[in-house]
């Protein structure tokens, strides 16, 4: 009873007035401003009754024109830039693009910098994932999960707000290390501040309390039959949609696609860990939700291992006042929450960069969004929606 | 029972009538009124619609408009037998339960037929079965 | 005189005391849903636990501007929010709060506050119509494929209590509840419906008056997430507060006819015929609040069901069920 056999026939037959009778369709344009568009993407449907014919996603009413700006900001400050692409992982954002100065540079952060990054990733990715876990229960009718998720999610954004000083912007990679700790005290030139004091608890304190929250959401969410009936075998994207369109992060894992680029790619030191790499064969809503609350599980293990073999030594490797890259072309990507996101870095020498290419993980994943849509309800547009767990900030940098 | 016997709805809804009446005009007095074209403009998201919402209406609503209309008539007959019972024993429930089988019969061929199939993967399976018998028969 | 004077007493009570009612559960809503999600709720208003929070909210919406928007059918939109607030209101006339507090008990009571509540479908409908919005358009045809569907199984559930009772009267159902259903020594034992063969009937009466209600899990009428709001989109001021008004006064209508239908109404087992007189009204509107509260529960922990999924639950189990429970209760009503 999957809708993967569909094939294709949809008129085959005129015989059978009970199948199908033609009615005028109706062109309804969800979003810009709608609640369950997640901001400003606009779909246009051919809608028949409760049944979506056709679907266009139409993109960019948040195109704020990064990849044009960065062109004329030297590389401290594009850092601050690309927080702002995936507003719900700000940090992630930053990681990617700092590993690739750092390449290009030869300029390599030392071992206690990089296991923070880590920690700070992982909080960032679970934070995003809690809000998907909040919004897609909303956006299938149920708004308790919301309220429950986002109350954990203080806990996590009240850790990174101790380390960074800020809770979505952080701001805190320097090319070569981390920036001096917030609320750690006065600093001097020449030396940065540690970690706040008592975050090593306050972490194992949240990794306790963040499990408690995965069993919450396992008895309010996963186990809720009209949850279940929603988004079983709602919306299914095969591998080969997978491969066709580029998509990353959990919902190629959803997929059966165990890609990630934690464990491909050395761009931090996530090979020191021991984490699994959740996957699901199914493909549908129901397998997106459960490879991400699987993810926090995994996260949760990552922050537990960093936080308790935390390296002692410098935050910060020696960098020149004026950071000159030379030239050279890197391409360096990383696990953000949505997916893979990659900077790809031309120099010419000097100060600010030639020319920077994104890529994030939610356009590539949007993308297939009319392929879903061979004869799904209008209903299920909302879960296939909110399942993709995309930002439209990521869609149109 | 006489016709005055229903006074009291007509009393209710008059009520009723006066209370929302009331508080529209309450609502008329103090609430502010400058309506702009962009205020009157039919929601669709923010944009401008491009097209008036179809009049026609799809048929599966039509599907369970008839199939209701026809449940409905059978509802009308267990009433009249339900107040009644204890008169007819055991000849009553055969009757109805004749009168009710006929109907089950029309749900269960519905049924099958997919009428109460708004999923499409099986009204696909259902158009492969036709479109079967329809090789075979050509 | 005297009766016209007596009648509209009686009508201006029912309707204060079951509006009334609605406010509560309005309140109860924000307050008990609030709770269940680690929230306070309304805090301010009223001074003390915010108790005035939806006289607050009904103030808030005359205040604002109330607009027709272009393109709707004028006079089918400013009637819609009447014929759905008519068809709660109806249903209050035959609804006994205790055996003599009763606006008019009419001989087919049950079948009039049945008739009367589907009015809600049409004014429903008009709305969604009338907009001039296609959200409103397909929030309306979904309610009325929802209404329409769901209105089998509440008046099949209905039809099996009234074999059991043997009469159509509000009244007289909730009596033959009175009757002794066995009897230990001297002690007549006298249950409700529920108790005593209609759990079935009950649970469908329940389900399809959820539906009825077009509350979560059976909200896809005003499907926030996916119609914006539904029929109710083009709606602002006090016509939307007419809507919010009728949605919470059909609540309590529908708990009201579960709470005569098989709860049994004004009586509590062991309770003597004076006690009922006097304690009637407490105990029906207790048992109202507690049907009204599962109501409550169910819309802050279910997800809403997909429109075909719903079509299938209402025809292919609630209706069959339904019948299977009329064969029953007349197989059981004729053998005993």
């Amino acid at each position: 009873m999957s809708t993967l056999d569909q094939s294709g026939t949809v008129h085959i037959s005129d015989a059978s007035i009970s199948v199908e009778l033609e009615t005028p369709g109706m062109t309804l344009n969800i979003g810009p401003q709608h609640p369950s568009t997640h901001g400003v993407l606009r779909l246009v449907a051919q809608v028949d009754g409760e049944r979506v014919s056709s679907l266009e996603p139409m993109i960019g009413y948040m195109h704020r024109g990064y990849e044009k700006l960065v062109e004329v900001r030297n590389y401290a400050q594009i850092i601050t830039l690309i927080n702002r692409i995936d507003w719900t992982a700000g940090y992630a954002n930053e990681v990617p693009f700092v590993v690739a100065v750092e390449r290009l540079t030869e300029i390599e952060a030392p071992d206690r910098a990089q296991y923070i990054r880590v920690i700070l990733t992982e909080m960032t990715r679970i934070s995003a994932h809690l809000l998907f876990l909040s919004s897609f229960p909303l956006e299938l009718g149920a708004s308790t999960p919301l309220m429950y998720a986002v109350r954990d999610r203080e806990y996590v954004l009240e850790l990174l707000e101790s380390v960074t000083g800020g809770r979505f912007h952080p701001n805190f990679n320097r090319v070569g290390g981390v920036k001096p700790v917030a609320g750690g005290g006065s600093t001097t030139k020449k030396q940065s501040q540690d970690l706040p004091a008592g975050f090593i608890a306050a972490t194992n304190a949240m990794v306790k309390r963040l499990r408690g929250t995965c069993v919450t959401f396992d008895g309010l969410v996963t186990g809720n039959e009209v949850f279940l009936a929603r988004t079983k075998g709602v919306g299914i994207i095969t591998p080969d949609h997978v491969h066709q369109y580029g998509i990353s992060g959990p919902n190629a894992r959803a997929s059966g696609v165990g890609f990630d680029v934690r464990k491909h790619e050395a761009y931090l030191p996530y090979d020191k860990f021991d984490f699994a790499i959740p996957t699901e064969t199914d493909g549908d809503c129901f397998s997106r939700y459960a490879v991400r609350l699987a993810e926090i599980r995994e996260s949760l293990k990552i922050i537990e291992q960093a936080v308790n073999d935390l390296p002692g030594g410098p935050l910060r490797s020696k960098v020149p006042r004026i950071l000159k890259v030379p030239a050279g072309e890197i391409y360096v990507r990383g696990e953000n929450p949505k997916g893979e996101m990659g900077y790809y870095i031309v120099s010419e020498g000097g100060r600010i960069p030639y020319r920077v290419k994104i890529r994030t993980a939610s356009y590539s994943n949007l993308a297939v969004l009319p392929e879903l849509m061979n004869g799904a309800l209008l209903p299920d547009l909302v879960a296939i929606l909110g399942s993709l767990d995309f930002v439209l900030g990521d869609v149109d940098r | 029972m006489t016709l005055a016997d229903y006074l009291p709805i007509g009393l209710m809804m008059l009520i009723g009538i006066g209370f929302a009446t009331g508080a529209m005009w309450v609502s008329w007095k103090i609430a502010p009124n400058v309506p702009s074209p962009e205020k009157l403009a039919p929601y669709e998201c923010g944009i401008v619609p491009l097209q008036e919402p179809a009049l026609r209406f799809p048929v599966k609503f039509y599907l369970v408009a008839m199939l209701f209309v026809i449940f409905d008539v059978e509802l009308i007959f267990l009433f009249a037998w339900a107040v009644r019972f204890e008169a007819f024993g055991w000849t009553g429930i055969a009757a109805i339960g004749i009168f009710v089988a006929l109907l089950v019969e029309t749900l269960f061929y519905v049924w099958k037929r997919g009428a109460l199939d708004w999923n499409v993967a099986h009204r696909d399976r259902y158009r492969r079965v036709v479109a079967e018998y329809e090789d075979e028969a050509a | 005189m005297s009766f016209a004077v007596l009648l509209t007493v009686k009508v201006l009570a029912v309707l204060g005391l079951m509006l009334g009612g609605a406010l509560v559960v309005i309140y109860a809503e924000l307050k008990v849903g609030a709770h269940m999600q680690n929230r306070i709720g309304p805090y301010f208003a009223g001074g003390r636990f915010g108790w005035a929070q939806p006289f607050a909210d009904a103030l808030k919406f005359m205040q604002k501007e109330d607009l027709v928007p272009d393109g709707a059918d004028d006079r089918v939109y400013k009637l819609a929010p009447y014929v759905v607030l008519m068809g709660t209101i109806g249903v209050f006339v035959v609804l006994p709060l205790s055996p003599r507090f009763v606006a008019r008990d009419l001989d087919l009571g049950a079948f009039y506050a049945l008739a009367i509540s589907s009015l809600t479908t049409l004014g429903v409908l008009m709305a969604g119509w009338s907009s001039n919005n296609k959200y409103s358009l397909i929030g309306g045809l979904r309610a009325a494929a929802q209404l329409i569907a769901y209105e089998l199984p509440l008046v099949l559930a209905v039809v099996a209590v009234a074999i059991q009772a043997g009469t159509l009267s509000i009244s007289g159902i909730i009596e033959a509840q009175a009757a002794p259903a066995f009897s230990i020594g001297e002690l007549n034992v006298a249950l409700p419906y529920i108790l005593t063969g209609q759990i079935i009937g009950f649970a469908i009466f329940v389900v399809a008056s959820l539906a009825e209600l077009s509350r979560i899990p059976f909200d896809m009428p005003i499907a926030e997430s996916e119609l914006t709001m539904g029929f109710v989109t083009e709606y602002s001021s006090i016509r939307f507060a007419m809507f919010f008004l009728a949605e919470y006064a059909g609540m309590v209508s529908m708990s009201a006819l579960a709470t005569a239908f098989y709860l049994g109404g004004y009586q509590l087992p062991g309770l003597s015929a004076t006690a009922v007189e006097v304690l009637g009204p407490v105990i029906f509107i207790s048992k109202v609040f507690l049907l009204s509260f599962l109501f409550i529960w169910l819309r802050w922990t279910l997800p809403r069901f997909r429109e075909d999924q719903l079509q299938s639950l209402a025809w292919r189990w609630l209706i069959p069920a339904a019948l299977l429970n009329i064969a029953i209760t007349a197989t059981f009503k004729v053998v005993f």
